[in-house]
C-alpha cells in the first residue's frame, strides 16, 4: 500500500478521489462521448490491462465488527498513460474494459490542470448528478411503501 | 484382475449436443436474454450470486442460462469461472449503515427512525398464482413518495446498544480476516471464517438448520431486530492511488437477529444477536444465515452444544452446496471396478458361511466380464 502520509497535500488527493470514483461509475458510452470532446487530439496508450480480477468484497460481523469476507465481485483494472506522460488507474466493477480504459484515461487527463475545471463540470458532476437522480428515484419507490401506523383505540378508557 | 476399459467419447459428445438442443427447446420460441433472466429472474442471479460467491449480475444471469435453471449447477459454474481470475485487492468492508435503502423492517420496533420500509416484498401476498402471469400484461410504475430530506436510517442494533441490553458488534481486532477459498477450513473456526462460510453456504441448508434451532435443536428464541435490503458502495484502497476509491456498487441483504440470553458469570442478562449478510436480494437466506451464526456461537454464552446447528463442524462442512454436490453427484460415475470387488468379496463371505443353504441357481459366468 501506498503510504498516504506522503501526499503533502490532502485537498487534491479529496477532490481526485472523488473524480476517479464518479469514473468509475459512469457508462461507458458516456465517457466515450465525453473524451471525444475533453480528450480531443491524445494518444491513450495502454500501461497495463485492461484486465479482469476479483476484488474480495468484506462485510463486519454485526455490521460494525471485525471484518469477514463476504465473498468476490468481478472488477476490470487498466492503467494508461497519455502524450504528455500522465499516468492514469482505474479500477471498476464488472467486465466492461471500455469503462476501465476511459476511466483511466480520465484519471489521467485530470491531472492537468487546465482541463481539470471542465472535466468536473461535464463529467463528474455529470456522472453524481445522474446517480443522485436515480438514487432519489429509488427512495421515493421506496418510500411509497413506508408503513404509516395508526392506533385503534379500544373499550371506553 | 485389474482391466481398463475406454469408451464412451461419442455418447458423452451426443449427450452433450442433446443437452444444447434441450436447453434451447422449442426454436419457434424466443430464447431468453441475458437481460431477460438478469431483470426478471433476478432473484435467481441474487442465488447464483451468493451462493458462487463472485458478485457479476451478467455473469450469474449466463450460469443460470446454460444450466436450464439449476442454480447449483449454475453456481458451480460460477464458482469455476472465480478459479480462472486473480484477484487484484480486497475492498475496504462495506457500511451498511450507508446503504441505499430499498427494503427495511424491524419486528421488535414499531417506530424507529427511517420507519418500516416495505419494498418489493412476497411479504402480504395471498400466493396465488395470478392468471396475469400466462400473458405479458400491462404493469403499472410504483407509486412514489416524496421522503423529504432523509437522514440515515441508523440501523436497529445501533438503536438499542445505547441501553447495553444488547451486545454491540465485537471488537475488530485489526487482523487479516481468515479466508477460506485460500487456506482449507479448520476447527475449531473462528466467526470470520464462519460468517464467510455461511454467506456462500446452500440457502436451503441453512434454511434447515435455522428452521432446526426454532423448533427446540438449538433454540435461541430469535426477534428480526432488522433487515435492510439495498446498495452500498464498494471502496478499494488501490496502492495506485493511495486512497480508497469507489469502484462501484453491490445490493446486500443483511439481517440482525436478536436473541435471548441469560447472562454468564462474566456477562449480565442482555440480548444476544447473530448476524446474516448475503449479496443480492435474499432475505430468507440473510435470516437463516443469522439463525445459524447464533447458534454456533454457543460457546461465548457457555451454552451446551448439543443441536447440529451449534455444531460449527457439521454446519460448515457440510453448508457448501459445489462440494456436497461433488460428492453427492461423483456416486453416479463409473464404480464398476469396486462394485465387482464388493461382489467377490459377498460371493466369498457366502462360500465361507458353513450353514448356508445351497445357493439355488449358480451366477452366470459371463456377467463377470460384461464390466
Amino acid at each position: 500500500m501506498a503510504d498516504v502520509s506522503s501526499n503533502p497535500d490532502p485537498a487534491p488527493s479529496a477532490a481526485r478521489r472523488r473524480a476517479v470514483s464518479a469514473f468509475a461509475q459512469a457508462d461507458a458510452g458516456f465517457l466515450e462521448a465525453a473524451w471525444q470532446s475533453l480528450g480531443e487530439g491524445r494518444t491513450v496508450g495502454a500501461l497495463r490491462g485492461p484486465e479482469s480480477g476479483l476484488v474480495m468484497v468484506r462485510g463486519r460481523a454485526g455490521g460494525g465488527g471485525a471484518p469477514f469476507n463476504l465473498g468476490e465481485a468481478s472488477v476490470t483494472r487498466a492503467s494508461v498513460t497519455l502524450d504528455d506522460g500522465a499516468v492514469g488507474h482505474a479500477m471498476v466493477l464488472g467486465r466492461d474494459a471500455r469503462r476501465a480504459r476511459f476511466a483511466a484515461a480520465f484519471d489521467a487527463l485530470w491531472q492537468d490542470e487546465t482541463m481539470r475545471e471542465a472535466i468536473e463540470r461535464d463529467v463528474v458532476a455529470n456522472v453524481e448528478a445522474a446517480l443522485a437522480e436515480a438514487d432519489a428515484e429509488r427512495r421515493s419507490e421506496t418510500e411509497a411503501t413506508k408503513v404509516d401506523f395508526f392506533t385503534m383505540m379500544r373499550g371506553e378508557d | 484382475m485389474y482391466v481398463a476399459v475406454k469408451g464412451g467419447e461419442a455418447a458423452i459428445a451426443n449427450a452433450h449436443r442433446l443437452l444444447v438442443d434441450r436447453r434451447r427447446g422449442d426454436r419457434r420460441v424466443p430464447a431468453l436474454t441475458i437481460e431477460q433472466i438478469a431483470g426478471q429472474l433476478a432473484l435467481a442471479v441474487d442465488r447464483v450470486m451468493a451462493e458462487g460467491s463472485l458478485y457479476d449480475p451478467e455473469l450469474a444471469a449466463m450460469a443460470v442460462r446454460q444450466s436450464r435453471g439449476d442454480l447449483i449447477e449454475a453456481i458451480f459454474l460460477i464458482r469455476a469461472y472465480r478459479t480462472t481470475l486473480p484477484r487484484f485487492a480486497a475492498s475496504s468492508p462495506i457500511d451498511t449503515g450507508r446503504m441505499l435503502i430499498e427494503r427495511r423492517i424491524s419486528a421488535t420496533y414499531k417506530d424507529l427512525p427511517g420507519g418500516q420500509l416495505l419494498g418489493p416484498t412476497f411479504d402480504y401476498t395471498h400466493r396465488l398464482i395470478e392468471p396475469d402471469m400466462a400473458e405479458d400484461g400491462f404493469v403499472a410504475e410504483p407509486a412514489r413518495r416524496d421522503p423529504g430530506e432523509t437522514g440515515p436510517a441508523p440501523r436497529v442494533t445501533d438503536i438499542l446498544g445505547d441501553e447495553a441490553l444488547i451486545e454491540g458488534d465485537g471488537r475488530d481486532g485489526g487482523g487479516e480476516p481468515a479466508d477460506l477459498t485460500r487456506s482449507p477450513l479448520a476447527f475449531p473456526a473462528t466467526r470470520d471464517l464462519r460468517l464467510q462460510a455461511l454467506a456462500r453456504g446452500d440457502e436451503g441448508f441453512l434454511l434447515g438448520l435455522g428452521y432446526s434451532t426454532q423448533r427446540g435443536f438449538g433454540r435461541t428464541h430469535p426477534f428480526v431486530g432488522e433487515i435492510r435490503i439495498g446498495e452500498v458502495e464498494v471502496e478499494v484502497d488501490l496502492p495506485e492511488f493511495g486512497f480508497p476509491v469507489v469502484i462501484g456498487r453491490v445490493r446486500v441483504t443483511e439481517c440482525q437477529m436478536v436473541s435471548q440470553f441469560t447472562g454468564s458469570k462474566s456477562e449480565p442478562p442482555q440480548f444476544t444477536r447473530g448476524y446474516g449478510l448475503v449479496f443480492g436480494q435474499m432475505e430468507r437466506k440473510a435470516m437463516s444465515m443469522s439463525l445459524v451464526d447464533r447458534a454456533l456461537r454457543a460457546d461465548e454464552f457457555e451454552e451446551e452444544r448439543r443441536a447440529p446447528a451449534q455444531d460449527e463442524e457439521f454446519v460448515l462442512a457440510h453448508c457448501d452446496n459445489v462440494q456436497a454436490t461433488g460428492f453427492v453427484e461423483h456416486l453416479k460415475l463409473p464404480h464398476y471396478v469396486d462394485f465387482q470387488a464388493e461382489l467377490d468379496l459377498l460371493r466369498t463371505m457366502r462360500a465361507e458361511r458353513p450353514t448356508a443353504a445351497p445357493p439355488t441357481e449358480e451366477p452366470a459366468a459371463e456377467r463377470d466380464g460384461s464390466q
